[in-house]
């Protein structure tokens, strides 16, 4: 189907219907109940995970298929929210026009930028890549924020204000932003028993768009394209002898993630119309980088399971405090609840990014393919429990996913 | 005809003269090796020939076209292939992988952005890339990760790789280092077999004799960065000053 | 001119910090081929071990003094710390006072455990992965080390002043011939920029005069040869990664007087300190040092009201455009060796 292969379809599928079905999915629990806490089916955190999914599958077209480590991703994505609240600024709320020059804007920018740190690789591509968004960073901050020219209105965050032009804001539509008429915000909610569920414009919007560029990723991996990308990967003086120009394969692969980023961008401005330098730090590059490894680096599903389970449980985890955990341990004898509680705390609540830095660790070390892989080698491992002890190791590798 | 024309080649790094005045022809149609004991300049010259290293005076003409100052990707297109000598290969990648990426490279130029097409729609270039295979004798491999081919094979599917390519000059450096005595002589198999069946010129860096009076039609000794002699491999043979060269070496 | 001189001088500060971590980035580098992204959490460690050392110092315990009383009439508590109590009052308020050069004895085997333990425990194992992977995993160790000094020690930066003695300022100017207060400066940024040619002369001297110097610059240079003669290099540069660690940790320490520390005083530190060391030049240790001190004046001048008028925010993003400049111009640094780190 669309020119997939059976898997790849199959697994177009199976994300199309998690999206779609998403409100449904995390929302296990009733909502007076106490584990409610668990559920992250309200619309601001599925926007999160569909746009930082967006993210990180755009970050894995550069870094999982080219091994380039770009340590500046951050820096596309706040371009793109400029871009966007600029253009509602001028414009109108309509989200079309402002991520379409996201996009564009990102583009142009990563072609930049990706040109000049292009011409070294390694260590030192890192590095550049780090300084210049640092730099972009400091620009949006500071520099680009002053009475004679303000492009970013640096600490309080661009935003749109009622004196702006909005010269396409029709008198009857929405002020905030919309699609054609349909406000981002808008939440329809269902109520099934003790449970309820959202359905939220912006969402839908954004897995939409989540599932198209997906879609795309899928093309760009099985493409010649893409295989070229890996041969930059896996040698690069074999592919300058084979009569190919390993750069400008690195510079497109450069600026599509980079268009990947500016588009994420772009749909955090439309769902919140707000853009603030923060979002271009270098942490922020750290994370998408984080998201990649966790989930399975080069792999396609990879980077949007690490989105998912990076963005989930830094939820989930804040809200975990010792009360909770005093009635999830109160089985146990006084003493021992206490000291579990004890040992427990320093990860839970604030300490999220504690228990985010090890696990980051733990994987690099004992599991460099991320959680897909671990979902497979938990798969084989059920398998050989079934097929009794004589599945000796078969010659044939798998070629990864 | 002579293909490959070096005229006059000097290089000199800092205060080692590494190339003086080397003059070689490589005949079209040929196999000509060039020997020499370590040190004698011929990894040097390999890469004067390849757009590595710049010379400093000189000339390296390809069919009467200049190389000096390309790149190995511009090099390559005017139809010279390099085999490495330690195998350089995709391993990351499929054995099919790898020998699809050369005859793309063929087709699409330097560069193309073919990112929305379905490789198994390029049925041309598949068809060509398993029939390269079969020649090899690496069908029943095409879906190994190339790194966990043997050492025998690794250079097998290198070979084919450039084969894949029609070059019109395929450039060897020491193809058979740290090969056991049995893939060695697969090799040197190998090689025969493409010299009997191709039109195609083969220049081939060696330092093993075996290999060397196995496969040259003419061989050219280097030592101290200047050309010695040269000659066919039956007069090498008997030559005192080759014997005195690489005795001296051994000394 | 003495305006110049004044914004070399304030410059001085932070080029004695750069070129302190930058030096031991480039000694791991260099020696070990890895690249530290956990260099930085180095650095915020050796300022927080003057922070232990001082709340060491300042614990008390509660007397009730009979002859006081507080406003409800009750005897009133007097705090009185175990030090002062140890070595009688004048000694132990001494030792208060000079908590923070007195860090520099407790962090040096602490830095050096902890250079060790980093790199027998993880980096060992890290060698032979590629690049990517050093970054990552370093990486997330800064932000594990980074969390749990924040879990101990909380988010906000905590005062750690100079003992009183070095606190304040001179009037640098008169001395050298300038009009009176022409060129105030900060006695403790003296200190610290004596402290830190201190330190960088030590470690040049130690690997210019002693034999293991002389086998770790070898190494440095081709590590191949040197395994070939049967020396165990890697013993040796365990023990520099642990010199590199204390070296960070020793600038750290000192730092808190001018800056007081956080948590993530590290993290900002080590992007700007790898830019150093780009644009010193991967590999160099001069130049690891001497463009510490240069981007240090660099950002120092471009910190001037005229620098700021003319170019709103050029102060933030001086030394990144200087970075890219020269990377672009000498793609090896200002003093970079050929081959390093270039695949």
């Amino acid at each position: 189907m669309l020119g997939l292969n059976k898997k790849d379809t199959s697994l177009l599928i199976i994300v199309g219907i998690l999206t779609l079905l998403a409100p449904f999915i995390l929302n296990p629990f009733p909502s007076d109940s106490a584990m409610a806490q668990f559920n992250a089916g309200y619309p601001d955190l599925m926007q999160r995970f569909v746009i930082f999914g967006i993210f990180a599958i755009g970050f894995n077209i550069l870094f999982g298929l080219t091994g380039y480590l770009s340590f500046g991703h951050a820096a596309f994505l706040g371009v793109g929210s400029y871009s966007a609240v600029w253009m509602f600024k001028l414009l109108s709320y309509n989200v079309i026009p402002a991520i379409a020059l996201s996009v564009v804007v990102a583009g142009l920018f990563s072609l930049l930028i990706g040109f000049v740190s292009l011409r070294r690789s390694g260590i030192y591509f890192s590095i550049l890549t780090l300084a210049f968004a640092q730099m972009s960073f400091a620009l949006a901050y500071s520099v680009l924020s002053n009475p004679k020219f303000n492009l970013t209105n640096g600490e309080t965050g661009l935003q749109v204000y009622a004196d702006d032009p909005q010269i396409l804001q029709g008198a009857n539509a929405p002020d905030l932003p919309h699609l054609f008429g349909l406000p981002m915000r808008a939440t329809y909610t269902l109520d099934v028993g003790a449970w309820s569920f959202d359905f939220n414009a912006g969402y839908y919007l954004c897995a939409v768009v989540m599932m198209v560029v997906f879609y795309l990723a899928i093309r760009i991996f099985r493409s010649p394209f893409g295989m070229m990308l890996r041969a930059v990967k896996s040698n690069q003086q074999r592919m300058n002898y084979t009569g190919l120009n390993s750069k400008p394969y690195t510079l497109a692969a450069f600026v599509i993630s980079g268009m990947y980023a500016g588009l994420a961008g772009g749909l955090m401005a439309a769902m919140d119309p707000l853009a603030g330098a923060e979002r271009m730090q270098w942490t922020a590059s750290g994370e998408v980088v984080l998201m990649t490894i966790l989930g399975g680096t080069g792999t396609l599903i990879g980077p949007v399971l690490g989105a998912g389970f990076i963005k989930y449980f830094e939820n989930i985890f804040s809200k975990i405090n010792d009360n909770v955990l005093h009635s999830w341990f109160a089985f146990l004898p006084d003493g021992l609840e206490d000291a579990v509680v004890f040992l427990i705390h320093p990860f839970i609540g604030k300490g999220w990014h504690l228990t985010l830095g090890i696990l980051f660790m733990l994987v690099v070390i004992y599991l460099p393919g991320g959680l897909v892989e671990g979902g497979q080698r938990l798969m084989k491992w059920f398998k050989r429990k079934k097929s009794g002890t004589d599945d000796a190791p078969s010659g044939k590798t798998e070629p990864a996913e | 005809m002579a293909i490959l024309r070096v005229k006059d080649v000097s290089k000199r790094f800092g205060g080692l003269k590494a190339l003086t005045d080397v003059n070689l022809n490589v005949e079209e149609n040929s196999v000509h090796a060039i020997i020499g004991p370590n040190g004698a300049g011929k990894s040097t010259l390999l890469n004067c020939l390849v757009g590595k290293l710049m010379p400093d005076t000189g000339s390296v003409l390809f069919d009467n076209n200049s190389v000096l100052g390309l790149e190995p990707y511009q090099i390559n297109q005017m139809g010279i292939s390099r085999v490495f000598q330690t195998p350089e290969i995709f391993g990351e990648l499929t054995v099919m992988e790898n020998m699809l990426i050369p005859i793309f490279a063929m087709r699409d130029g330097a560069f193309r952005m073919h990112a929305y097409e379905t490789i198994a729609n390029e049925k041309d270039i598949v068809e060509q890339a398993e029939a390269m295979l079969e020649e090899m004798n690496m069908a029943d491999k095409r879906e190994m990760h190339a790194a966990s081919l043997s050492r025998g094979d690794k250079r097998r599917l290198e070979i084919g790789m450039c084969l894949s390519q029609n070059p019109r000059l395929l450039l060897l450096d020491e193809p058979t280092a740290g090969m056991a005595r049995a893939d060695t002589n697969n090799t040197i198999d190998l090689l025969k077999q493409i010299k009997d069946e191709r039109d195609i010129t083969i220049a081939i860096i060696e330092h093993d004799m075996h290999v060397v009076f196995s496969l040259a039609e003419r061989i050219t000794v280097l030592a101290q960065g200047t050309p010695l002699v040269e000659d066919t491999p039956e007069n090498i043979r008997g030559n005192p000053k080759v014997r005195e060269a690489y005795l001296g070496e051994a000394a | 001119m003495d305006a110049i001189l004044l914004q070399i001088l304030n410059g001085l500060d932070k080029g004695s910090a750069y070129a302190l971590i930058a030096l031991g980035l480039t000694l791991i580098f260099g020696t070990l081929g890895v690249v530290n992204f956990a260099h930085g959490a180095l650095f915020m460690i050796g300022a927080f071990c003057a922070v232990t050392l001082q709340k060491l110092m300042n614990l008390s315990f509660v007397t009730l003094d009979e002859t006081q009383t507080d406003f409800l009439g009750n005897p009133l508590k007097v705090e009185t710390p175990y030090v002062e109590a140890w070595f009688g009052p004048e000694v132990g308020a001494t030792i208060i006072d000079w908590s923070v050069p007195l860090a520099i004895l407790f962090a040096i085997p602490i830095m050096l455990l902890v250079g060790y333990v980093m790199e027998r425990g993880l980096i060992k194992h890290f060698y032979k992965r590629p690049h990517a992977d050093q970054i990552l995993v370093t990486f997330g160790l800064a932000i594990v080390l980074q969390e749990i000094v924040k879990y101990f020690f909380g988010a906000n930066p905590i005062q750690t002043p100079p003992p009183d003695a070095l606190s304040g300022s001179v009037d640098l100017g008169t001395m050298i011939g300038f009009d009176p207060n022409a060129i105030i400066y900060p006695i403790w940024r003296l200190v610290y920029f004596g402290f830190a040619v201190a330190i960088i002369g030590a470690v040049f001297s130690f690997l210019q005069f002693t034999t293991f110097g002389m086998v770790v610059r070898a190494g440095m240079a081709d590590r191949e040869t040197v395994g070939l003669l049967g020396i165990n290099i890697d013993r040796r540069f365990t023990i520099m990664f642990g010199i590199a660690a204390a070296v960070a940790g020793l600038a750290g320490v000192m730092y808190g007087p001018l800056n007081p520390p956080n948590y993530h005083m590290g993290m900002d530190f080590l992007v700007l300190s790898f830019v150093v060391v780009v644009v010193g030049g991967m590999g160099s240790l001069p130049g690891a040092v001497l463009a510490g001190f240069l981007l240090g004046i660099l950002e120092s001048f471009a910190s001037t009201t005229w620098a700021t008028t003319t170019i709103p925010g050029i102060n933030q993003i001086i030394i990144y455009l200087v970075a890219i400049i020269v990377l672009l111009t000498r793609p090896r640094g200002l003093m970079g060796r050929k081959g390093v780190m270039e695949e």
